[in-house]
């Protein structure tokens, strides 16, 4: 009997939730692949947007990341996507507003709170059309042991003279694996390893840029340069690296066996759970003192419009919402490592993500070299990157042959890059 | 007299024959047909045998693709000098009268079978971890610690490693065979023997060898569409760009990255379709040459 009440009950709250919504609200649905966010949207995004906006529902229903592509295409295609779409950065996105299944979005007022290189994810190639709403990007850099670095008595490394120097007084004293990096899943030495530490020696944008115009090629100093570099990491990084995981890594970092640990910010909120002992962080360090500093500022996720949505106007309030400072500042509190693109710069609680962002100030932001435009062909040049700063750290292969076979593999399928 | 047209063999035979094809044939040719095109602005449009062209004759795609194949065979070749061998013996030792706990051994030795691959490919890299793995700490036991290397991390021994892996996951089917088919040799060939002075080694060479070439034939066209068709623990353990720099690639994680497409790489379908069907190909070369080539020539005994 008591299973009857229960459905009764059950059922009728259904019909008593269904009708309050049908009343007057609006509800706007959300399609997101942060899983792992559904409870900082509920509990603290929403309900600050709500409060602002009577009249407007909103809900967060996001799909496991590795199926949100494929999962978002059909729903678009079969026309059951949710008004508001989380965009991958790039080419998937783009290839969403090129079918017309995002709206445009340049004239909502709240793009110009974003700079030209936060919206470089989510335009056109030509920058004429913005279609998503720039939310969080993540920085690189190095994350290191402070207890271990103070046991030391290391300061940290500005130029990469120094950044050895460290290394190997970790290495002599022996007590500390100097850095926690492997080469097993090779993303690590392609995204924390070449994308890390080297816009200091393309000078960020302006050599990615012309990279894409075809006037530097991967075969320039400037772009060896950096797999000189991780070659020489090699002798610095723990026992087997080779068959060293990125899970590996992490552990052997929190677990305080190892002292320095090339990072994305998203670590933050994971090693600040995880590690017992206090973390801080250096960006890459530059050639010599007093250069110019470049970061990775990879700009990850956004949100944009269904172009089909039933309440453009509604979902459109929204955006405005994102694009402004308040959502700049529960957002990346929220989940610190990942920064907002706001212009508006967000005081950071967490004195780890702090440390990142605060670098912002004083070094140019640049995102990863491999992805906007030059991996659209085959072979792929990101994918080839994992396989080429993994073998340079193995040792397999040099720096030159490594950048000699990226530029072979982009000059066969890019047009800019053919012609000298 | 009229033959009566027998309705019920089509009954019966139909819901077999219907899955079947709806589930296994159609997809096959349908890929097959996919592989003759290529996407255009307006979806597919025939292509010809372009693909093939681009598969075996763009310098960077055929070395993908034969450095693939190699490595494809010597996956395979593993498994037929190590597997196999280890199976038969395993067998023969079980088939062995006087041993005790022959039926704990082999459910033992078969349990691996029924394991999934993530989770033999879980565990093994977990071993075989130089950080947190029990293989250093034994090698080291024994005295044996300078032998340790981060075998899934070399080039030279990635694929070895995996394909050891694998027969340890997979001896225990070529020992259930080969078990059964020690156990259907009657005895009295056996006690023939023994009265022309057969026992021991002997005896399993001259009488119980030849009685289970057959499936010792099975076994291999088996292991050989198998380790062809291999996919899930070189995924699992390397991922898919089957590092390190590939060397452990073979046509199952080839076809994977190119038809589903891998991180920034978008998926092609059309190629992926040319790699399956060369696939399919090589398969079926390798099925009827034994099918022709071998099977008809092997002598059958019958009791």
């Amino acid at each position: 009997m008591t299973t009857r009440h229960l459905t009764g009950l059950l059922m009728a709250s259904t019909i008593l939730a269904g009708s309050a919504a049908f009343a007057d609200d609006v509800t706007l649905t959300i399609e997101s692949w942060r899983n792992d966010d559904l409870s900082i949207w509920q509990d603290k995004i929403i309900p600050a947007f709500e409060a602002g906006h009577p009249g407007i529902k909103v809900q967060f229903t996001p799909s496991a990341p590795a199926e949100y592509n494929a999962a978002l295409n059909s729903k678009l295609d079969a026309g059951s996507a949710g008004d508001l779409i989380t965009c991958r950065p790039f080419d998937a996105s783009l290839a969403l507003y090129d079918k017309g299944q995002l709206a445009d979005l340049s004239g909502l007022a709240s793009m110009a709170n974003f700079s030209d290189v936060a919206k470089s994810a989510w335009q056109t190639d030509d920058g004429a059309h913005t279609f998503c709403v720039p939310m969080a990007s993540v920085i690189h850099g190095f994350i290191y042991n402070k207890d271990a670095f103070d046991a030391l008595g290391l300061t940290v490394p500005a130029t990469v003279d120094e950044f050895f120097a460290v290394l190997d007084k970790i290495k002599a004293e022996g007590t500390y694996i100097p850095m926690a990096m492997g080469t097993n899943d090779q993303w690590e030495a392609a995204t924390m390893g070449y994308q890390n530490i080297g816009p200091n020696y393309w000078k960020g944008e302006e050599g990615r840029l012309a990279l894409i115009k075809g006037t530097q090629k991967l075969t320039d100093e400037d772009w060896v340069a950096p797999y000189r570099q991780l070659a020489r990491w090699k002798d610095y990084l723990g026992d087997g690296f080779e068959a060293q995981t990125y899970p590996d890594s992490q552990n052997l970092f929190t677990l305080g066996r190892a002292a320095i640990y090339p990072a994305g910010s998203w670590e933050i909120s994971g090693f600040n759970a995880q590690a017992g002992f206090k973390m801080g962080a250096f960006p890459p360090p530059v050639q010599a003192a007093g250069d110019e500093c470049y970061i990775s500022d990879h700009t990850d996720i956004a949100i944009g419009l269904n172009a089909a949505s039933a309440h453009p106007d509604e979902a459109k309030a929204f955006l405005e919402w994102v694009g402004s400072a308040e959502f700049a500042d529960l957002y990346a509190n929220a989940l610190p490592g990942f920064f907002s693109l706001n212009a508006t710069p967000v005081a950071m609680q967490d004195p780890l993500a702090q440390e990142f962002v605060g670098w912002r100030d004083k070094c140019h932001s640049t995102i990863r070299s491999t992805y906007q435009i030059l991996s659209r062909g085959t072979p792929n040049l990101e994918n080839e990157t994992w396989t080429a700063s993994a073998n340079v750290i193995n040792g397999t292969e040099t720096p030159e042959d490594a950048s000699k076979r990226l530029q072979e593999g982009l000059a066969s399928w890019y047009a800019p890059q053919q012609g000298n | 007299m009229k033959a009566r047209t027998r309705f019920h063999i089509a009954v019966f035979l139909a819901p077999a024959v219907l899955v079947y094809t709806a589930v296994m044939i159609v997809p096959l040719f349908d890929t097959l047909r996919l592989s003759f095109y290529r996407g255009g602005p307006e979806g597919a449009e025939f292509a010809g045998i372009a693909n093939f062209r681009t598969l075996f004759g763009d310098p960077r795609w055929s070395a993908s693709f034969w450095n693939a194949l190699g490595n494809n065979f010597w996956f395979f070749l593993i498994h037929m000098a190590v597997q196999n061998p280890v199976g038969i013996a395993l067998a023969a030792i079980l088939s062995h009268p006087r041993l005790r706990f022959a039926a704990l051994y082999r459910s033992a030795i078969f349990i691996p079978t029924i394991l999934s691959f993530v989770i033999v490919g879980f565990a093994w890299k977990l071993i075989l971890s130089p950080i947190w793995g029990i293989a250093p700490g034994i090698l080291d036991a024994v005295g044996l610690k300078a032998f340790f290397a981060p075998w899934l991390g070399k080039e030279h021994y990635a694929l070895t490693t995996l394909a050891l892996v694998s027969v340890w996951q997979f001896v225990g089917i070529p020992m259930m065979l080969i078990y059964a088919a020690l156990l259907s040799i009657p005895e009295e060939v056996l006690e023939a023997g023994e009265i022309d002075g057969l026992t021991g080694w002997a005896a399993f060479r001259k009488i119980k060898l030849p009685l289970i070439l057959p499936s010792i034939g099975i076994i291999s066209i088996l292991t050989f569409v198998g380790n062809f068709n291999a996919f899930d623990l070189i995924y699992t353990a390397q991922g898919a760009l089957a590092g390190p720099n590939f060397s452990t690639d073979i046509l199952g994680t080839f076809l994977y990255r190119t038809f589903f497409g891998f991180q920034l790489q978008l998926g092609d379908p059309y190629m992926g379709s040319a790699i399956a069907s060369a696939m399919f190909f090589i398969i079926l070369a390798g099925v009827c040459l034994y099918l022709f080539g071998i099977q008809t020539r092997m002598r059958r005994y019958q009791f």
